[in-house]
C-alpha cells in the first residue's frame, strides 16, 4: 500500500543525502520519504549509517550533498535548535539525560522553546512567567502520565535504572510536542518485559498522539511488528525499501544480514 | 509535617511550607535586630561578605550551573566597580543609576568572551578568561581615565543631606541587594533559564536537539554573570571609597573560585555558604595569629601572604573530600536527621 501512496505529499523526504568523514562515505545517495502518520523503520548491520543520517537530519551533522526536507523546508544547514522548534524530536541511542536535573526537569527543559517568558520575566517570576510554567508542567504531566513514570517524577535521572532512564529519554522527546519523533534503539539492553512495554509505547505515541515515527532498531521481532514500512541500508547505501514483509524476503537483505552463502 | 500540594502552583513555589518560611521570618528578623549588636569591626566583616555573596552567585550560574569555566571573575568585579568611579566619582551620578549601569557594562563587556565561548570549551575558555582578566587589569593600571595604581575616590551614596557612611548603614543596603540577588538567582534556576543552563552544562548537543539555543544562553549566562559582578563591583567601590587596580587581580577571581567550590557549584546555598566562608578565613587567620602572638610572635607577618595558598588548599581538598561542597554536608546532615534515629 505504502508503494501506491508515493505521489503523497511526503513528511519527512531525504533526497540523495550524501556525508563522508575524511575518506570514510558514511551514507552514500540515500533517499528516504517519511509519510505522515507511519511508522517508519530503517535498519541494518552496525555502521551501516543509520545514525548519521537522524544525526543529518537532526542538524548535529551537516550532510556534503543532497536534500532533507521536512513539511517542504530545507533542514539542510538549519541549525539542530531551530530544526528540534520545527517539531523533529529525538531520542538518543546512548541516554542523554540531563544527569543533574530530576526526571520532571528534564521534560520541562524540552519545553524551553515553547515559552516565551524573557530574563527579566523569569528573574523576578512575574505572573506571565508562572502562568506559563504551570501550563507547560501540566503537559509535561501528561506524558508523565502516558509513560507511566509518576513514581519517579522528582527523583534526578541518574539514580533510575537502564531502562527507566530509556523510558525518560523517550519522555524527553515527546514532552517537546514534536510532529515527528526518531527514536534510536529504544530497547537496545533491554528484557523481553521492557521490550514489550516500550513497543506499546512507541504504537500508543504513533496512534493516541498522531505522531510520526522513524525508528532505527536492530530487533527484527519488534521492527516487523511495529513498522509500516522499512528501509535497509548497508555500508551507506540503500538496499530494500518496503513493507516488513517485502523486506525480509528481499534477497539483497538476506545477502546483507546472513552473508553470501545462505 | 504534612507536605502535600494540590496545585502545580503550589508545588513550583519558592518557599514550599510554613517551615520554611517561619524560618525565612526568622532569618530575616534576626539580620534586621542583630547588626545593633555588633561592633563595626564585625560589622565590616559582614559587610564583604554580603557582597561576596553577590559575586559567587553570579560566577556559580556561569560555572556551576552552565559549565563555563570562566577564571576572570574579578575583572568583571572591577568593570563595575570602575563603571561606578567613572560614573559617580567623575561624572557625579547618582547611586541609583550607577549601580544598574554597572552591571549592564560589566554585562556588555562580557560578550568579549561570551561570544569566543561559542567555540572554546574546557581548557581553553579557562585560558580565554584568564587572559581577559589581565588585559583588564592592565588597562586599569595604563589607562589615564582610571588613574592606575593612584586609584580613584568613589564619593558617598546619598542625597539632600542623607548619606550611606555609617557600617551600620552600608550592612542594611547591601544585605538588600544580596536578597534581591538571591532571589533573582534562585527564580532563574526554577525557570526555562536555569534548566537551559544545567542542560548545556549536562549535555550541549542533546540540549541543541531539544530546542535550546546554545549560542543564546550561553552568552546569556556570561551576561548575566557578569552582571551580578558588576554590581558587587559597584556595591565594592562605595564601600571601599577608593579602588585601585590592585584590588581586582586574579586572586580575587581565585577567590570566588573557591567560594563557589567550597560551597558547591550548581546551588544557590552552595554559593552563599562558600562566600561567607572564603571572606572569612582571612579574619579567622588574623583571630588566630593575634591569639597565638604571645607564643609565636613572627607567626602574623608569614601567615597573610599564605592566603591565596590556603584558599588553593580549599579547593584541593573540597574536591578530593567532599565534591559536592557544604551543600553537599547540609545534604547528608538532612538526610540523616529526617530518618533518625533509623539507618535507613
Amino acid at each position: 500500500m505504502a508503494v501506491m501512496n508515493q505521489d503523497k505529499s511526503l513528511q519527512l523526504e531525504i533526497k540523495d543525502l550524501s556525508m563522508s568523514f575524511g575518506g570514510i562515505k558514511a551514507i552514500r545517495n540515500v533517499s528516504i520519504g517519511v509519510q505522515s502518520g507511519e511508522i517508519y523503520s530503517i535498519i541494518g548491520p552496525n555502521g551501516a549509517g543509520k545514525t548519521t543520517i537522524f544525526n543529518c537530519i537532526s542538524g548535529i551533522y551537516k550532510a556534503q550533498q543532497g536534500s532533507i526536507r521536512f513539511e517542504n523546508r530545507e533542514l539542510l544547514g538549519v541549525k539542530p535548535d531551530r530544526i528540534a522548534q520545527m517539531g523533529v524530536a529525538r531520542a538518543f541511542q546512548n541516554i542523554a539525560l540531563f544527569k543533574g536535573m530530576t526526571v520532571l526537569d528534564n521534560l520541562m527543559s524540552a519545553r524551553v522553546h515553547l515559552m516565551k517568558y524573557g530574563l527579566l520575566g523569569a528573574a523576578l517570576y512575574l505572573g506571565a512567567c508562572q502562568r506559563e510554567e504551570v501550563q507547560n508542567r501540566d503537559a509535561v504531566e501528561d506524558v508523565i502520565e502516558f509513560l507511566d513514570l509518576q513514581s519517579v517524577r522528582k527523583s534526578p535521572v541518574s539514580s533510575l535504572s537502564y531502562g527507566l532512564q530509556k523510558r525518560v529519554e523517550l519522555a524527553r522527546a515527546l514532552a517537546m510536542k514534536p510532529k515527528i519523533l526518531l527514536v534510536d534503539e529504544p530497547v537496545s539492553g533491554m528484557n523481553l518485559e521492557e521490550r514489550e512495554d516500550m513497543a506499546r509505547y512507541i504504537i500508543d505515541i504513533n496512534e493516541e498522539m498522531d505522531i510520526t515515527v522513524v525508528l532505527i532498531e536492530h530487533d527484527m521481532g519488534l521492527v516487523m511488528d511495529l513498522s509500516d514500512r522499512v528501509t535497509v541500508l548497508n555500508f551507506g547505501t540503500k538496499i530494500a525499501e518496503g513493507t516488513p514483509g517485502e523486506v525480509s524476503s528481499n534477497p539483497e537483505v538476506v545477502k546483507a544480514y546472513l552473508g553470501d552463502e545462505h | 509535617m504534612a507536605n502535600f500540594k494540590i496545585s502545580y502552583r503550589e508545588d513550583t513555589a519558592l518557599f514550599q511550607n510554613l517551615w520554611v518560611k517561619s524560618w525565612l521570618g526568622i532569618f530575616i528578623a534576626a539580620m534586621i535586630v542583630l547588626p545593633f549588636l555588633l561592633s563595626r569591626y564585625q560589622l565590616s566583616i559582614l559587610n564583604g561578605m554580603g557582597i561576596a555573596v553577590i559575586g559567587a552567585l553570579g560566577l556559580n550560574l556561569l560555572i556551576g550551573y552552565t559549565g563555563q569555566i570562566s577564571l576572570g571573575h574579578g575583572a568583571f568585579v572591577a568593570i563595575g566597580a570602575y563603571t561606578t568611579g567613572l560614573l559617580a566619582g567623575t561624572l557625579g551620578v547618582p547611586f541609583i543609576v550607577a549601580l544598574p549601569v554597572s552591571g549592564t557594562t560589566a554585562a556588555l563587556l562580557s560578550l568579549i568572551v561570551g561570544v569566543p565561548s561559542l567555540r572554546l570549551k574546557g581548557l581553553y575558555l579557562a585560558l580565554g578568561t584568564l587572559a581577559f582578566g589581565f588585559i583588564i587589569e592592565y588597562v586599569l593600571f595604563h589607562w589615564d581615565l582610571t588613574r592606575g595604581d593612584t586609584g580613584m575616590a568613589v564619593p558617598k551614596i546619598g542625597a539632600g543631606g542623607f548619606f550611606i557612611e555609617t557600617e551600620l548603614q552600608f550592612f542594611y543596603l547591601i544585605m538588600f541587594f544580596a536578597a534581591l540577588a538571591t532571589l533573582v538567582a534562585k527564580n532563574l534556576a526554577r525557570t526555562k533559564i536555569g534548566r537551559s543552563f544545567v542542560a548545556i552544562r549536562d549535555r550541549d548537543i542533546a540540549a541543541e536537539a531539544m530546542g535550546i539555543s546554545l549560542s543564546k544562553y550561553k552568552i546569556m549566562a556570561f551576561a548575566v554573570s557578569a552582571f551580578y559582578a558588576g554590581v558587587a563591583g559597584c556595591l565594592l567601590a562605595y564601600y571601599q571609597k577608593w579602588i585601585v587596580p590592585g584590588n581586582f587581580d586574579i586572586s580575587l577571581s581565585i577567590a570566588y573560585i573557591a567560594m563557589i567550590v567550597l560551597g558547591g557549584m550548581g546551588t544557590i546555598l552552595g554559593s552563599i555558604l562558600g562566600a561567607i566562608l572564603i571572606t572569612g578565613i582571612p579574619y579567622g587567620i588574623v583571630y588566630l595569629t593575634d591569639a597565638l602572638r604571645g607564643t609565636y610572635p613572627n607567626l602574623s607577618g608569614l601567615i597573610v601572604d599564605l592566603k591565596l595558598g590556603i584558599f588553593g588548599l580549599v579547593i584541593v581538598l573540597t574536591l578530593l573530600f567532599e565534591p559536592q561542597g557544604l551543600v553537599g554536608i547540609y545534604r547528608r546532615i538532612k538526610v540523616y536527621w529526617k530518618t533518625w534515629p533509623f539507618k535507613y
